[in-house]
């Protein structure tokens, strides 16, 4: 794993990542859903909402990176905005 | 009658997740790791936290480069597509002629990428290429080596040639698709060959050319081999692309970081299109009812 440079941070990244994957499988296996049409007109399930937070959230931390550029942990309350957002109405 | 649920099969699936862990995840994962550290070799790393991000996003170079990437895919998807459409409508439609057509206009795509570059890199040679050979004897300047037009003109006429075809089979599936009644009824009504092409044609093949067009902007957009065969990035940095940028940085120069952390914003992109692709795709066949 020395290779693999990892740092506790990375780590920790890739933690929340993958224990959203578990909850979310978890939740898919506990509730069953029917998918529903948002805002985008196209159909979603939990996941596919989830998919599009991540997505976002990746895209809203590089735009707050290189716009705004100091505070990173700001744009954390800016995805979380977000996320709840797509939940609601994708 | 209850359906039985059984979700064993997907058991079945756990020898592609190990093969695509090894092949992408941990690879990614890597990347992950080198976007936030600084190296000098021998394993020895530094945080640096979000620098590369920043320093890659004030980047001139990754900048100008995106812009360069930009501006190929929409020339390639201007002319790709309508000429793409303009070959379907003119191949024919049954007999032995048609399926010559169809074996012609697949050639181009069974030929590697990188044989498609050295093709095109002999065939520009001012000294021994024909095309190079024909245009300098008659007084034109074309040297893709050193002139900025000759080779944007060579690396496009090159694409051109490689994927036209893709588009041009497309389209010809979804005209193919278009029952002779629609025809008759055109006919019926006077309808001139454009109302017949806008109406009934360009409807009836607007899936498939969604597909054609989606497929050539990926992959004009992650293009490597060919304009790094033929010219290489040059002159100076005019038909470097992002992923010729992109192994200039990380293999070339061994900046890890910045090329990770590249590598990272450049995935993203990806994704989203890709993303894009598949919803659109998935969508276009629910309404169709496929």
């Amino acid at each position: 794993m020395e290779w693999m440079a990892w740092t506790w941070p990375t780590a920790l990244f890739f933690i929340v990542i993958a224990s959203l994957l578990v909850v979310f499988t978890v939740l898919g296996i506990r509730y069953p859903e029917t998918p529903r049409t948002g805002i985008l007109r196209i159909e979603t399930t939990r996941g596919d909402r989830l998919f599009i937070t991540l997505l976002g959230s990746a895209f809203i931390n590089i735009a707050w990176l290189g716009l705004v550029g100091t505070n990173q942990a700001f744009a954390l309350i800016v995805c979380l905005i977000y996320a709840l957002a797509v939940f609601r109405w994708v | 009658m209850d359906k039985t649920v059984n979700q064993k099969a997907w058991f079945l699936v756990l020898p592609v997740l190990v093969l695509v862990a090894f092949s992408a995840v941990i690879p990614l994962m890597t990347v992950v790791n080198y976007s936030v550290q600084d190296t000098f070799g021998d394993n020895v790393f530094f945080w640096a936290g979000l620098d590369w991000f920043r320093e890659m996003l004030e980047s001139e170079r990754m900048w100008s480069a995106l812009g360069r990437q930009a501006v190929f895919s929409f020339i390639i998807l201007m002319i790709e597509v309508p000429l793409g459409v303009i070959v379907a409508l003119q191949m024919p439609k049954k007999g032995f002629w048609a399926s010559f057509a169809l074996v012609v206009m697949a050639l181009p795509l069974l030929i590697p990428w990188n044989v498609v570059g050295t093709i095109w890199q002999i065939f520009g040679r001012v000294d021994i290429g024909l095309l190079g050979y024909v245009l300098h004897s008659l007084g034109i300047d074309y040297n893709y080596t050193q002139g900025f037009f000759a080779a944007w003109i060579t690396v496009i006429v090159m694409d051109v040639w490689h994927w036209t075809s893709l588009v041009a089979l497309l389209a010809y599936a979804g005209l193919q698709s278009i029952p002779d009644a629609y025809y008759q009824a055109a006919k019926i009504d006077q309808a001139s060959r454009w109302a017949v092409f806008r109406y009934i044609e360009l409807p009836k093949m607007q899936g498939v050319l969604m597909i054609a067009i989606l497929l050539r902007f990926m992959d004009s957009f992650m293009i490597y081999t060919e304009p790094f065969v033929v010219t290489g990035g040059g002159p100076g940095n005019s038909t470097t692309f992002l992923s010729i940028d992109l192994v200039k940085m990380a293999l070339g120069q061994f900046d890890l970081g910045p090329a990770a952390a590249f590598s990272l914003m450049y995935f993203l992109v990806i994704l989203l299109i890709s993303w894009v692709f598949y919803t659109v795709m998935t969508n276009l066949d629910k309404r169709d009812g496929v």
